[in-house]
């Protein structure tokens, strides 16, 4: 469904991502993971247009979407929820979430769509008038989540939702992100620093290290792997 | 399609298969670039940029790998992985030089045990089979190899290991034996203690038989096949790359399906290195895609075959190379002509009258190469009378100068008297010009 093929971005000077090829199939959740600054997050704002590649394709269903406008890729379906969330703080809720349903006009389908979200977080149903701001950490992970979600893609980037939230919190969020895999078919690419966490969820993973895919294969294999133990999971055992 | 142990790769469109190879191949690359002396040295030396690859066929500007570059770092030289990572050693014979250590992280063993799932799967084996391995166990990977294979597919392993063919055969009545693996030249040793045990070859239980570890022809195939009752498959694996479990066939039995998810191959001329077409053919190269512990970087197997491009009407994308021909070592040159051992076998057994049991013998008179071939007649050959023999003779050494375009003596030598194979590979060669013969 998404297909990288030797993938370069430059920040600046700085070469970030370096010849990356991967892919994702339909249904499949995989998980990028690697160390603060290996450019996970530069190449998932890559992918959903926020930033130019200097080199290498991105298709997308088949489609080149390298050099599409992020407004555009929203529309073929790819949403990305961003690290940090980036909720609009001072707005409500629902008005965060229906900023999400921006690339549609029907009236009927948007509030259909907000419906489904508000079942599937109830929380954010029950405080639907409040200030995106006053949610708590998880909460806001919820909305960010929903608000990706009111664009119905059929592709979701997820940069780093387990950030800053407490275990038990970053749990409940990865269960959802399953749950949408299983109900709605959904696709993701997920970036993660926590390994354990995002390889708990995932189906396969990619590890990136400055830049460079050192290694992909299923979560089980890179979880059995000694240089995913060493550099992401913080220990090593024998067996 | 017939059974499959792993329709989602097996299976798999060529277009996401290529996806997936070049992949793998950059993450190998950007690995032995960082983890191996020997690659990160010479990719500097020949100015090889493994990140400027950008497509499959770029392979072709990276250097090979030879058997004397492995020798040379002999043991862990070329380890990708600390010692400590890995959990599993295994060692080629070293019949002519230092061995070959290999190693495998639990991650290479795993994947090693699916591969050899899916060969077996694709030669008929099921979880309802009991299945008599004949190879060796120890530091050759046959054994082994074909071991955690049957156990991964489900089957009821025996691991009966190479020898002992009267206790084989014991076992092989006794545990209803399904499926036999071993190497062809075995098989037919086994074939002839059946006969003379005076076993029923009806009464037993085999099914399928996979054999490989030596180059065999069409003929050896029907002869298997005929005498041990069984459907006979060729297999192809070699330790410095991993072991069985690189290629098998489907019981189209056309030729040898490649893991290429986890293999990429390529056919090269021997002499010059240069890439052959699909078809033609030449020496097998072999990248490993996915290996932690000992991954590889086109290396000249030695082994001749070809690839066979077309699709296989039994579903699998993965390509196919033909039998293995023989080695480029192997090859020999008689008179300045280029003669495989395997094809001089392939021509005797298209004649009636001889076993698969034969040996050359090359020698020196003066100047001139002398070759000859001893066979053993069948059974019903040797009560013919004495002109039967010769007509016979006169046969095969027509046949073998027209086809070899190099003369050869036949003799025909007392049935059994040629060496079997009882351990590992039979010795079909005695190159003995080097030595003086008295001239």
């Amino acid at each position: 469904m998404l297909t990288l093929r030797n993938v370069d971005i430059h920040y600046g000077r700085v070469h970030a991502v370096r010849r990356v090829s991967l892919h994702v199939a339909p249904g499949e959740i995989v998980a990028l993971i690697g160390a603060n600054g290996a450019g996970k997050t530069t190449l998932l704002s890559a992918i959903s247009g926020l930033m130019r590649v200097s080199g290498g394709d991105i298709e997308f269903d088949g489609r080149c979407i390298a050099s599409e406008k992020p407004e555009r890729i929203v529309r073929l379906g790819l949403s990305h929820v961003p690290e940090r969330r980036l909720v609009f703080g001072p707005m409500s809720v629902a008005d965060n979430l229906l900023l999400g349903a921006y690339t549609k006009f029907r009236r009927r389908e948007v509030a259909a769509d907000l419906d489904e979200i508000y079942a599937m977080f109830p929380v954010l149903r029950d405080r639907h008038n409040q200030q995106a701001a006053a949610l708590s950490g998880g909460e806001q992970q919820m909305l960010a989540i929903g608000r990706a979600l009111m664009a119905r893609p059929r592709c979701l980037l997820l940069d780093e939702p387990g950030m800053g939230l407490a275990p038990q919190i970053c749990k409940e969020i990865f269960r959802h992100v399953v749950t949408l895999r299983r109900d709605k078919g959904l696709t993701v690419l997920l970036v993660e620093q926590n390994a354990k966490s995002a390889l708990a969820v995932a189906d396969r993973g990619y590890v990136l290290e400055t830049g460079r895919v050192l290694l992909s294969g299923t979560s089980e294999e890179l979880l059995a792997n000694h240089d995913v133990r060493r550099a992401y999971l913080g220990r090593e055992k024998d067996n | 399609m017939r059974e499959c142990f792993e329709p989602k790769f097996e299976a798999m469109e060529r277009r996401e298969l290529a996806q997936l190879q070049l992949e793998r191949l950059q993450e190998t690359l950007t690995r032995v670039a960082r983890n191996v002396p020997l690659y990160r040295k010479r990719f500097a030396e020949l100015g090889v940029d493994p990140e400027t690859f950008a497509d499959l066929a770029d392979v072709r500007r990276l250097p090979f790998t030879t058997k004397a570059d492995l020798r040379e770092a002999y043991p862990y030289g070329l380890f990708a992985v600390p010692l400590r990572d890995v959990v599993r050693l295994h060692a080629s014979s070293g019949t002519s030089g230092k061995p070959v250590v290999a190693g495998y992280t639990r991650n290479d063993v795993k994947t090693w045990s699916r591969l050899v799932a899916r060969v077996m799967v694709a030669a008929g084996v099921s979880r309802d089979d009991v299945v008599q391995i004949a190879l060796g166990y120890g530091l050759f990977t046959g054994g082994m190899g074909f071991h955690y294979g049957a156990e991964t597919v489900g089957a009821a392993v025996i691991p009966a290991s190479s020898g002992g063919t009267r206790r084989q055969v014991a076992i092989m009545q006794d545990y209803r034996t399904s499926v036999f693996v071993a190497t062809p030249s075995y098989a037919l040793h086994l074939a002839e203690t059946l006969t003379a045990m005076d076993v029923n070859v009806n009464a037993l239980s085999l099914r399928y038989g996979l054999f490989g570890a030596e180059t065999w022809t069409e003929a050896m195939r029907a002869a298997i096949e005929d005498r041990l009752k069984l459907t006979a498959t060729d297999n192809y694996g070699l330790s410095e790359v991993m072991g069985p479990g690189v290629a098998g066939e489907c019981l189209e039995k056309a030729g040898m399906h490649v893991n290429e998810d986890h293999f990429l191959i390529e056919i090269v001329d021997p002499a010059t290195g240069e890439p052959l077409a699909d078809g033609e053919e030449g020496e097998l190269v072999i990248t490993t895609l996915a290996k932690e512990a000992y991954p590889m970087i086109r290396f000249r197997t030695g082994d001749i075959t070809r690839i066979i491009p077309e699709p296989c009407p039994c579903g699998r994308t993965m390509r196919r190379i033909g039998r293995i021909l023989g080695r480029c070592d192997d090859m020999l040159i008689i008179r300045g002509v280029n003669v495989f051992p395997s094809r001089v076998e392939s021509l005797l057994l298209e004649v009636e009258g001889v076993t698969p049991h034969y040996r050359i013998v090359l020698t020196r008179q003066g100047a001139l190469d002398t070759a000859l071939v001893e066979v053993e007649p069948t059974e019903a050959l040797l009560f013919d009378r004495v002109s039967g023999h010769q007509a016979l003779l006169e046969k095969l050494e027509r046949r073998l100068a027209s086809e070899l375009g190099v003369g050869f003596a036949v003799r025909l030598v007392e049935p059994g008297s040629l060496a079997r194979s009882e351990e590992g590979k039979t010795i079909r060669v005695s190159d003995r010009r080097g030595l003086s013969t008295g001239s």
